[in-house]
């Protein structure tokens, strides 16, 4: 079912934990679809320095999680928002198409963190620019 | 990187073909291949297979030789008696009651019925999974002209008090389903004791071949043909008999029913030592479905605060075969109905774990796993958002 990045990233996951007095925290997902994830942020003069995560679900999620934050890690904030769930699923050499909204979820979850960031600045939030890609997915998603 | 050892704990999803069982088929694919239904020599022996198997089931069953029908697995046994019963019995009445932790096997056929002016009753069930007879009088009316409950749920391995509910049934003259597909060979089964008028089973879930199944009809029940076409089975079942695969469940389920009590203490007593071990090494973990009226091989537990493929992915990795929810739903985002009927919350749905042991099960594949799943459940719970270091209290994981 899996391709061998995702089974890398599921059982060698990057970045898992908390980040003390993180500057933007990212929590999405709920137990109703089985996902759960919480986003950590660290961010020094625009950039992501460092990006840690807590992931409840399953082998995408917690993939799409550790894929996510590696993607995001030394990025401008302008950089970090421009990560699609797409580039996250591409990254992991696909997933698939009922397991796509995990590679939502990760997205959703960095913009929700970078937000979380601006809004502590006092900083105007940024807006989801485009509806996330399910593609062919067929099952229907509540996020 | 060598081979692993394989470790199935997944019965219910479905076992493999034993020796013997395959002993008794081979001979039919190419030596005695005739058509059944074909006049000369050949086809006789083919013809004659089919009776000995035929004979077995219904020894096996409490029941006459020509209450059963061969099928093609258990789904189709349901569809046909949901379906036959249904529409057989349409001018009499349209209302069917079933119970909400039946297989998809019946659930479906009966929403597929409600599109077509039939009124569905899904009994609730306790919190482990038990139908309440009660329950079932209180919802029957004068238009009820079907009951269907499954014997033993595949999920929890929660098992109904099918003869109590059959005997309501049939004092309200309601023909009485049940789908016994999880419950052969664990359970001894007396169709006429048991009040049960029709019954569904499928071969690969007791040491037979995928690809054939039976419906029990009893004589004198009124039921449409879900297959129209050549005569086959009494004209009720229309398709060339699958002689191969019903010799071989003949063969199957002569062997599981030879010695029900003694099989099912080796496999308890695998079970039980499985489960005390895993609730005495891993704090938060719950078992679902009731302690005692269960199928005896079955395990179907909760770990909080993790999820449930992504602890299958671990032990597929060291070999070993489970499932979550049911085999069934492994396509779907949905946690189990099952699980959920029972009153479980969602996130604990969703971090159920079910084990289902065999006759390929020794004490080593016991401890393989308690050595295993341990460390399984921590790496996941270290991952999670939910785990706080042990909700609960008690002894930390280490």
């Amino acid at each position: 079912m899996y391709s061998d990045k995702v089974m890398d990233h599921f059982k060698n996951p990057r970045n898992v934990g908390e980040i003390e007095n993180a500057d933007g925290v990212g929590e999405v997902g709920n137990p109703t679809c089985g996902d759960i994830m919480n986003i950590y942020l660290k961010i020094e003069n625009n950039v992501v320095t460092d990006a840690k995560f807590k992931t409840f679900g399953c082998g995408a999620a917690i993939a799409s999680s550790s894929m996510a934050t590696e993607l995001v890690r030394g990025k401008t904030l302008e950089e970090a928002w421009a990560l699609s769930n797409k580039a996250v699923a591409e990254a992991l050499e696909g997933l698939p198409p009922i397991k796509m909204h995990c590679s939502v979820l990760a997205e959703e979850g960095i913009h929700k963190a970078i937000n979380d960031y601006r809004k502590k600045q006092g900083l105007p939030l940024w807006e989801e620019k485009h509806p996330h890609s399910h593609d062919d997915e067929g099952e229907t998603c509540q996020h | 990187m060598g081979e692993k050892r394989i470790i199935y704990m997944d019965h219910s999803a479905t076992t493999y073909v034993k020796q013997e069982v395959l002993d008794a088929m081979i001979p039919y694919y190419a030596e005695h291949f005739g058509n059944p239904s074909s006049i000369y020599s050949i086809a006789r022996d083919s013809k004659r297979a089919i009776d000995t198997a035929r004979a077995q089931v219904a020894t096996s069953l409490g029941a006459e030789p020509d209450e059963i029908y061969f099928t093609s697995c258990g789904s189709e046994s349901d569809n046909w008696a949901i379906k036959g019963i249904a529409y057989a019995n349409r001018k009499k009445g349209n209302h069917i009651i079933t119970s909400k932790i039946e297989h998809h096997a019946v659930i479906h056929p009966c929403e597929y019925l409600e599109k077509d002016g039939f009124v569905v009753t899904y009994l609730p069930v306790d919190k482990y999974g038990l139908v309440d007879p009660a329950e079932l009088e209180r919802a029957i009316t004068d238009k009820t002209i079907l009951v269907t409950i499954m014997y033993a749920n595949n999920e929890i391995g929660t098992i109904e008090p099918i003869a109590e509910l059959g005997a309501i049934a049939r004092k309200h003259k309601i023909p009485f389903h049940t789908d016994a597909v999880q419950a052969i060979g664990h359970i001894p089964i007396d169709v006429k004791a048991q009040n049960i008028d029709l019954l569904s089973l499928s071969a690969h879930k007791f040491y037979g071949p995928k690809g054939v199944g039976v419906l029990y009809i009893r004589n004198g029940v009124k039921i449409d043909n879900l297959i129209h076409g050549g005569g086959q089975e009494r004209r009720r079942r229309a398709g060339t008999e699958n002689i191969a695969g019903i010799v071989g469940l003949g063969k199957a389920i002569e062997l599981a029913t030879a010695d029900i009590e003694g099989h099912n203490k080796k496999i308890r007593a695998l079970r039980d030592r499985l489960l005390n071990g895993i609730l005495a090494k891993i704090p938060n973990a719950y078992l679902n479905g009731h302690p005692e009226k269960r199928l005896p091989g079955n395990l179907n537990i909760s770990f909080e605060f993790i999820e449930g493929e992504s602890m299958l992915l671990w032990l597929d990795d060291e070999g070993i075969c489970a499932s979550t929810g049911s085999a069934c739903t492994s396509g779907s985002l949905e946690p189990s109905h099952v699980l959920l009927a029972t009153g479980l919350p969602v996130e604990i749905s969703h971090g159920s774990l079910r084990l289902t042991l065999g006759d390929v099960n020794t004490d080593a594949d016991v401890d393989f796993v308690l050595e295993v799943l341990p460390k399984v459940v921590t790496r996941l719970r270290e991952m999670s958002p939910l785990y706080k270091g042990g909700k609960k209290g008690g002894c930390n994981v280490q």
